[in-house]
């Protein structure tokens, strides 16, 4: 019971430094950080394909394409400009208050039944497979037209026009 | 795996639904915060990770597998977003030559 607490404590503190941190590197890698947070409370929470995938998609795919952008962006020129402070302080202020909001009328509902595991392997691969491949095999298939039209679009985009030749 | 799960075993439903929420609401906060579009990435990428633990969370709380399909399914949608997110700000990056949004405010006629 305690090890949620403590994870949970450093999902909201190294989620804090990420947007807090000046340098986006150091942001990057904090975000690394948090990742592997919640893939331990997915671990805790027995759903053993989402941690792996958790770990690999996550940590391992989007957070080397967000390093590669960020190298391939040279940032090293000028440091990011500051927002004003007033901003600053709006920002916090209306986070704060969404989250202040959310946690008083959750609060207010007062169910708060213990998480059981009923069922030991409902988050392994085996019982996963099986839900995926019945009820979702057409979400699936369309997912994949999604990964294949965002890959094109992503080459398309990043791809440098060509000057246009000049006509005769 | 038996003493793994036998620690959430008293974990109340709540606490979960608070972490999701505070998380959720830091990623919020980072949005309004930062000015470097990678970052306000980053932010939108927590927001996400917040509501497939609270998606899976409630999973294990009802015993029904569909919520950690649920999460599969905005995994690969998150993959496809960064993919074309990244591909747009490398192509600001190149005609601006920053990724400071509030250099992009001329979008807005």
């Amino acid at each position: 019971m305690s090890t949620f607490y403590f994870i949970a404590f450093l999902s909201i503190f190294f989620s804090i430094l990420v947007i807090s941190a000046k340098n986006p590197v150091h942001s990057i890698l904090y975000l690394v950080l948090t990742f592997f947070t919640f893939t331990i409370h997915y671990i805790l929470l027995n759903a053993q394909f989402l941690a792996v995938v958790n770990f690999i998609v996550y940590m391992g795919a989007i957070l080397v394409l967000f390093l590669y952008t960020l190298m391939l962006i040279n940032l090293n020129k000028e440091a990011e400009p500051v927002k004003p402070f007033m901003v600053k302080i709006a920002a916090v202020f209306g986070g704060g208050i969404l989250a202040v909001a959310l946690v008083s009328s959750l609060k207010l509902l007062g169910v708060s039944d213990p998480v059981v595991l009923k069922n030991p392997d409902l988050g392994l691969v085996k019982n996963l497979g099986k839900v995926l491949f019945n009820e979702f095999l057409l979400p699936f298939e369309i997912s994949s037209v999604l990964l294949l039209s965002a890959m094109v679009g992503a080459v398309l985009l990043a791809t440098k026009e060509k000057e246009p030749k000049a006509t005769i | 795996m038996e003493s793994l799960t036998r620690t959430i075993q008293a974990v109340p439903l709540n606490h979960y639904i608070f972490l999701s929420a505070i998380i959720f609401s830091i990623g919020v906060m980072g949005v309004l915060l930062r000015r470097n579009a990678i970052v306000i990435f980053m932010s939108v990428e927590l927001m996400l990770n917040s509501v497939n633990l609270l998606l899976t969370a409630f999973s294990v709380y009802r015993g029904d597998a569909a919520g950690q399909v649920f999460v599969f399914f905005i995994m690969a949608l998150a993959a496809a977003e960064v993919a074309v997110g990244l591909a747009i700000i490398v192509m600001i990056y190149r005609n601006t030559n920053s990724i400071d949004i509030n250099v992009l405010n001329r979008l807005k006629w």
